[in-house]
């Protein structure tokens, strides 16, 4: 590949144009390797590997009486069971909480005692040569249980108030409304579901470890094995650089990581433990089940007066998991008198776990689903009862936003979509047997950032390699920074590497909450700029642009490498202001009028999202928020039984997301939006807001088809059957 | 997964001779569910016999009608050119089943041999199940049972039947072609399935050793107006909620014959025979599709959470007949 020769840099800037992935052909290639697929018994050092495969309790609560593991000793190729009994006892770390841990509880650490606390708790580890015999060892474990009756229900559990927030005074506003809305959403337990499952290859090398890991964070996954271990953070290598999928179900340190390292300890070898597709839907948490009440009031201008909000969610009898359900109701719309409060229901199951757009996406379901009654209510357009409560600033934070494009959106997106078209009675729209529904519903997420380190290592050879810890979990954050690298270095993309999930590169948080272009792109911003300095001081600036003439430049001063070492902050520009990513989105809906039957015909999203690195990524992002989306208003649940505890939607048959033929025709626009505030790239997050506001843009679709208020998700043909 | 034999006999004879050396052994296929059942160690085979040597995949049409081989492909049975005229309920059947990689592979007797989609039948953790082990009890009866029969059901279980494909032979009068060491017989479909009854292990009157060789459809004037529609929770890839099988012997605008199967109701593909007789010598018009629609509900014994389905079985069915008599 021949470099550019002139000595400006690129004439056109890398950011925002919609370059393919650069690890696209490694992926469809197969030549990007994923947590499970390193070390093979074929390469050196794979013959020693031996597979992990755990039991899981088959009681929800109560403790093992008896375990026997006699015959699973005597199974073909087994190399050892672990078992409470003579498993290693790990250190107390309860009190090192990691990313997604809980504030409140300890997280759940394997084989430490006798006790069921869910089912699929694992209770025992075969460990054999291969995968087959593992898994056949660990079905010989015999377990006799003390079992109990299980408290699984949620809807006669007890809640436990956990917190509050208030401005103004909501009752007494409500009390005195001329308009009032009054209503309970529930949305189902939903799996994350990603289709890479959860993986763990754990070496020892004295008392070094090394973790091929399915994780959002290598720091975060060195941190708490390290602290479980009692072994220092750099002891542990954690190397994860393609992840298919996660939507945060590898935030955390599960058992099974934990269970890998201790068997590989144990056994004095490499051991890998690959989640079968049925326990993960117990071993790596799950969207919290939730009951919402939303009260909404109004004056006879349909302005609001009064927002009170309350939720609660599952979790599980050993952790706390609290999420942010409640956070955006204080500032999406204007109100002067909000409350919320949050309570949880602590039933005998795995604890919950931020799932894509966490928090935000459940409570934006109800608040704008209530929003829509409130615009029926009032007998106004549910657009205009937006545009008649457009905050001029965050009333919950008293701060003004760094960006707000809601008004745009509504426009833009009304015009795209033929808002126009739309019918104001309900239930009056037609095509043959099908009734047709249009909704809307608007979407926010927190756009943060956070501290990153990076390292830009420019080569003799004429190469130039970006590395930093952080994780691409899906949203092309390989292809994102070799962008940002070169329009910030002045060196064409052709000669930029981006290595990423690996402890051995420099810092960065887990790539979580939609802040990973915002947080390793504005350090990789800052580091490449200084970097290009650097740089131009040794080679001149006159050849920065052209690596191929480094070499001789480079011999002469006798180096083979510069390597320049930096990072950012979170930005001083973002002090005074509430920073978040805004969105409209519309729906249509047909409904059979006969078998009450729904297909989502089209979804427009518009959103803004500050600068726009790389618009087909985007959408890209967008487009899988929109589907999942579609399985959260429409199809996915777990439910457990409550008799045994145990998920009874286990498998990919039975769990079901959206398939190629529910996909609706799409339509997702990003306006110009240029936030100085937010970072110093400008970007807002999206891998959560996209999956935000799409639930409850259906429901309300499904309403205006039907004008039935099915408040509960995900929505049943038997529900809408006349 | 656990340890067990492999045999891939290339006779015939051998192929018997396997299949009754163990009394767990099981013939494969397509794989398509008897693997998932081996993964989640619900079905135990000690020997699993490789069928596809035998020469079983033709369709073709002989002196009875219609014949398929039971190793014959789902996705190439639906693609044999003039089918979807001269069988459109069995072509529509089939492409509504699973996905096309499934399809791929899937053989048309393997499709007749698939168990139950009971969540408690599959889970290897949950032990009540009279299916899985005799006198267990029950867990999807006071569980879980938006997806289960109402039809055939019984105190012992109420599992449906999940395939597509039985549902359209049922309204094609289709009889299997069954082979053993000890020759050849045949068995209507019907009463090649069986009710639950008290013994909800015994899902088809098969005997160890004996395969389904062929399905056989009767020449008769039934196949060419005919309609399957299939009314499930997602786009794809999914079982039937409910679904309906109709098979019209149209003459001079009146109703001379019909057969209509329903499937995602029953413990077995559960055929209508007094809404046929409700039919016979009329033209399809409203009044006569709700007369018709009265006697879709007897026997039907909803669960708790599936009562919703005897409406929708109305509906959707009212909708296969319109459709079926519609068809030129």
């Amino acid at each position: 590949m021949s470099g550019p020769t002139t000595q400006s840099p690129p004439e056109k800037p890398m950011i925002g144009i919609g370059l393919l992935r650069v690890d696209g052909r490694r992926k469809v290639t197969g030549a990007a390797r994923y947590a499970a697929e390193f070390l093979v018994p074929n390469q050196p050092n794979g013959q020693n590997l031996a597979y992990a495969v755990f039991l899981g309790a088959d009681i929800a609560r109560g403790s093992i009486a008896t375990i026997d593991i006699t015959k699973a000793e005597q199974a073909d190729g087994v190399v050892g069971i672990l078992t409470f009994k003579n498993a290693p006892r790990l250190h107390d770390a309860a009190s090192v909480k990691g990313v997604a841990d809980p504030k409140s509880g300890s997280r759940l650490v394997p084989l430490q005692d006798e006790h069921v606390r869910f089912f699929g708790q694992p209770v025992a580890l075969a460990v054999a040569r291969t995968l087959e015999q593992a898994q056949h060892a660990a079905s010989l474990i015999e377990v006799q249980y003390k079992a109990e009756a299980p408290s699984i229900d949620f809807d006669t559990a007890t809640p436990r108030h956990v917190g509050n927030t208030s401005h103004g005074d909501a009752e007494a506003a409500f009390a005195q409304a001329a308009a009032k809305i009054e209503a309970t959403y529930d949305i189902a337990r939903e799996n994350h579901q990603p289709m890479e499952l959860h993986a763990t290859l754990a070496e020892w090398q004295g008392e070094k470890l090394t973790l091929h890991e399915k994780t959002q964070g290598v720091v975060n996954t060195a941190e708490i094995v390290a602290a479980q271990f009692g072994l220092k953070p750099e002891d542990v290598t954690v190397i994860s650089p393609f992840v298919g999928g996660a939507f945060g179900s590898a935030l955390r340190v599960w058992p099974h990581t934990i269970m890998a390292a201790m068997a590989a300890r144990q056994f004095k070898c490499p051991v890998k433990l690959i989640l079968s597709r049925r326990q993960m839907v117990t071993s790596v948490g799950y969207r919290p089940r939730s009951r919402q009440k939303v009260r909404l009031g109004a004056d006879a201008n349909a302005k609001l007066t009064a927002i009170i909000h309350e939720a609660t969610g599952e979790t599980s009898s050993f952790e706390t998991y609290v999420e942010n359900v409640l956070t955006s109701t204080g500032f999406l719309h204007n109100c002067t008198n909000v409350a919320t409060r949050y309570s949880t229901v602590a039933l005998d199951t795995g604890t919950p776990t931020p799932m894509r757009g966490p928090g935000v996406s459940t409570g934006l379901y109800a608040l704008e689903s209530a929003m829509d009654e409130l615009a029926y209510a009032a007998g106004i357009d549910p657009i205009e009862l937006r545009l008649r409560n457009e905050p001029d600033k965050d009333l919950a934070k008293n701060l003004p936003f760094s960006s707000r494009a809601t008004k745009e959106c509504y426009r833009i997106g009304a015009q795209r979509f033929g808002w126009s078209k739309r019918a104001a009675q309900p239930g009056t729209m037609r095509d043959g047997h099908w009734r047709l529904g249009y909704g809307m519903a608007t979407a926010t997420y927190p756009s943060n950032q956070d501290k990153a380190d990076v390292r830009v290592i420019f080569d003799i050879g004429g190469t130039v390699r970006v590395e930093t810890a952080a994780s691409d979990i899906g949203p092309g954050t390989y292809t994102s920074l070799t962008q940002i690298a070169s329009d910030n270095l002045g060196i064409g993309i052709e000669h930029i590497t981006v290595d990423l999930g690996d402890t051995r590169f420099p810092k960065a948080p887990s790539e979580g909450g939609s802040k990973t272009l915002a947080t390793a792109g504005s350090a990789t911003l800052a580091v490449c700029r200084d970097a290009r300095q650097q740089l131009a001081a040794l080679v001149g600036e006159e050849n920065v642009a052209d690596p191929p003439k480094w070499r001789a430049i480079f011999r002469r001063q006798g180096k083979r490498q510069l390597v320049v070492t930096g990072g950012s902050a979170t930005a001083d520009s973002r002090e005074g202001f509430s920073c978040n990513a805004f969105g409209a989105i519309f729906a249509e809906v047909a409904v059979d009028a006969d078998t009450g039957q729904i297909k989502v015909r089209r979804l427009t999203g518009v959103y803004g999202l500050g600068r726009i690195v790389n618009p087909r990524l985007t959408r890209s992002q967008v487009l899988g928020g929109m589907m999942q989306g579609i399985g959260m208003a429409l199809l996915e649940r777990t439910r457990l039984d409550p008799r045994f505890g145990n998920p009874t939607d286990g498998n990919l048959a039975d769990y079901l997301i959206p398939v190629c033929k529910d996909a609706p025709l799409v339509d997702i626009v990003f306006v110009n939006e240029d936030d100085p505030h937010v970072n110093p790239l400008g970007v807002k997050g999206v891998g959560e807001i996209a999956l935000c506001g799409i639930a409850p843009a259906i429901a309300n679709a499904v309403y205006h088809a039907t004008g039935k208020r099915v408040r509960a998700l995900p929505i049943l043909p038997e529900n809408l059957m006349a | 997964m656990y340890p067990f034999r492999f045999q891939r006999p290339l006779s015939e004879t051998e192929t018997y001779t396997a299949l009754t050396s163990s009394p767990t052994a099981r013939a494969i296929a397509g794989g398509t569910t008897l693997v998932d059942l081996m993964r989640d160690t619900v079905e135990r085979p000690d020997l699993v016999v490789d069928i596809n040597p035998l020469p079983w995949r033709a369709v073709e049409t002989t002196g009875r009608g219609l014949r398929i081989g039971a190793l014959a492909r789902m996705s190439d049975v639906a693609a044999t050119p003039g089918l979807a005229a001269s069988h459109r309920v069995l072509v529509e059947a089939l492409l509504a089943s699973a996905a096309p990689q499934i399809r791929n592979m899937a053989s048309i007797g393997g499709n007749l041999m698939q168990r139950t989609r009971c969540p408690y039948f599959r889970d290897p953790a949950v032990s009540q199940c009279n299916k899985k082990t005799h006198n267990a009890g029950c867990a999807a009866i006071g569980g879980y049972n938006r997806e289960h029969a109402i039809f055939g059901t019984s105190d012992q279980c109420v599992a449906t039947h999940p395939s597509d494909l039985a549902v359209a032979l049922l309204a094609l009068d289709a009889q299997l072609v069954l082979r053993s060491r000890n020759g050849e017989r045949r068995s209507m479909l019907e009463e090649f399935m069986l009710l639950p009854g008290g013994t909800p292990m015994r899902e088809h009157d098969i005997i160890p050793g004996e395969l389904i060789a062929a399905v056989e459809i009767p020449a008769n004037a039934l196949g060419r107006q005919s309609r399957y529609i299939k009314i499930r929770d997602r786009g794809s890839f999914e079982f039937a909620l409910v679904s309906a099988a109709v098979a019209l012997d149209m003459r001079g605008g009146t109703v001379h014959g019909a057969r209509i199967a329903v499937g995602g109701v029953g413990t077995k593909p559960w055929r209508l025979r007094q809404v046929e007789s409700a039919l016979v010598g009329f033209p399809i018009n409203e009044d006569r599709l709700n007369l018709a629609m009265n006697h879709v509900a007897i026997g039907a014994k909803p669960l708790a959470e599936n009562g919703f389905k005897v409406e929708l079985l109305k509906r959707t069915l009212k909708r296969t007949i319109h459709e079926a008599g519609a068809i030129a």
